[in-house]
């Protein structure tokens, strides 16, 4: 059997482009509409949104306080909102409590403010595992928690989007607010990783 | 519903990948067309964005159409699913145009006449104002109802039958059982309720805490 012959199986990738151009015959897309979606989500929305909600948490109590009562106002301060968006919950990881963010059924996630989600977090593995063994799961991807750290597993099962608030690292009492954004991580806003210090 | 989208203490997944540092949002250029006919696609289908209806769509998928072709191969199967379903494409246009595409000559189906359901949201996303009073109160035990649902549903089965307590209240919202299938918003009480893992995995388990939004009709007072 040739690669191309007809029993080939169609590559997904043939039949994203056989839809692109059905519909677009049709007049019932518009490939512009199309490339602005794309380069939206790969340069406007992303993770450096949630960064700066983070840093201004960090730098000024007020921020903070009002982000943890009202996240969705509070992150919409900072400009950021829309789909996926519409409300959402932000809480605190701390020394003795450490939150971590899933979604079972699909993969919602924060896209305002973290951008569409990475690989591991859409992976059936970790759907399917940090709801019944947060400890162990977040051990693999690299965050090792005390035993006397209590977990508290976020699984989005409806509209609400939760976004974690990290620890700021010990030693940058000296950093600005934009090199504090430059060191939060996506993984960190999930509740897979912890930030460190510079 | 039921089936491989239900993923919550499913066994035998294996290792997590963990992350890695500057994975690009479209790791090939196809997933990131993929994303955007999916959302086009949606409101095509509907003729408005129903977030419920694709997520069904997405439930429906074959293993291998759900699993074998990757997250945005799972929304442009998705997306074809629900643009077939509306008659918006017959069945086989995208596998016949592909064909084409890779230089066979086959004949491809005749355009059908559209059949998209009557579906207007009464406002943009899925918050609404309800007026009834909340059934549950914050800090109240509560039990997860033991349903199995065939259509669509937000009520994860490893939920099913355990009993919680109530953190919070969060903003009522359209109803995704009666929505996905366009039988109104139907918008409820949404409540955060906390499960401890003991009492969802049994003794042994880590100890932990876990949180899910359920509507109001997933709920039952404990008697």
């Amino acid at each position: 059997m040739t690669p191309t012959g007809p029993d080939a199986p169609l590559p997904v990738a043939l039949r994203a482009e056989a839809l692109e151009q059905l519909l677009t015959e049709r007049g019932l897309i518009d490939p512009k509409v199309m490339n602005g979606i794309i380069t939206n989500y790969e340069s406007n929305v992303g993770p450096l949104n949630g960064a700066k909600v983070v840093a201004r948490a960090w730098t000024d109590p007020e921020y903070r306080r009002r982000l943890l009562d009202d996240g969705t106002a509070a992150i919409k301060e900072l400009g950021f909102s829309g789909t996926q968006g519409e409300h959402i919950v932000v809480v605190e990881n701390t020394a003795t409590t450490h939150n971590v963010v899933v979604c079972t059924l699909c993969s919602c996630y924060p896209w305002p403010v973290l951008g569409l989600p990475p690989s591991w977090y859409k992976d059936p593995a970790y759907r399917s595992r940090v709801v019944a063994q947060p400890r162990t799961v977040l051990s693999e991807m690299g965050l090792d928690l005390a035993d006397d750290v209590r977990i508290i597993v976020r699984d989005s099962t409806s509209e609400v989007r939760w976004l974690v608030l990290p620890e700021r690292p010990a030693g940058t009492e000296h950093l600005s607010e934009a090199e504090l954004a430059s060191l939060v991580t996506r993984d960190a806003m999930v509740g897979v990783a912890k930030v460190e210090a510079p | 519903m039921d089936g491989v989208a239900d993923m919550g203490g499913a066994p035998r997944w294996g290792p997590v990948h963990p992350p890695r540092r500057h994975e690009p949002v479209f790791g090939e250029p196809w997933q990131g067309r993929a994303f955007a006919l999916a959302i086009l696609s949606s409101r095509i289908a509907c003729g408005g964005v129903n977030t419920d209806a694709f997520r069904h769509a997405l439930e429906r998928l074959d293993r291998a159409a759900y699993l074998g072709d990757g997250y945005y191969g799972r929304w442009l199967n998705g997306a074809e699913l629900m643009l077939t379903e509306r008659s918006i494409l017959a069945p086989g246009a995208v596998e016949a145009r592909a064909r084409n595409l890779r230089g066979e000559h086959v004949d491809e189906p005749p355009i059908p006449e559209p059949d998209r359901p009557h579906y207007a949201p009464t406002a943009e996303g899925s918050l609404r104002a309800v007026d009834t009073v909340p059934a549950f109160a914050v800090g109240e035990s509560v039990r997860a109802r033991n349903m199995s649902v065939p259509g669509h549903t937000r009520l994860p089965g490893y939920i099913r039958g355990h009993v919680g307590v109530v953190e919070s209240r969060q903003p009522a919202a359209v109803l995704p059982d009666t929505n996905a299938h366009f039988l109104g918003e139907n918008p409820q009480h949404v409540y955060s309720v906390r499960f401890d893992s003991r009492e969802l995995w049994g003794a042994d388990a880590d100890p932990f805490a876990l949180t899910v939004e359920l509507y109001e009709s997933y709920l039952e007072t404990i008697s």
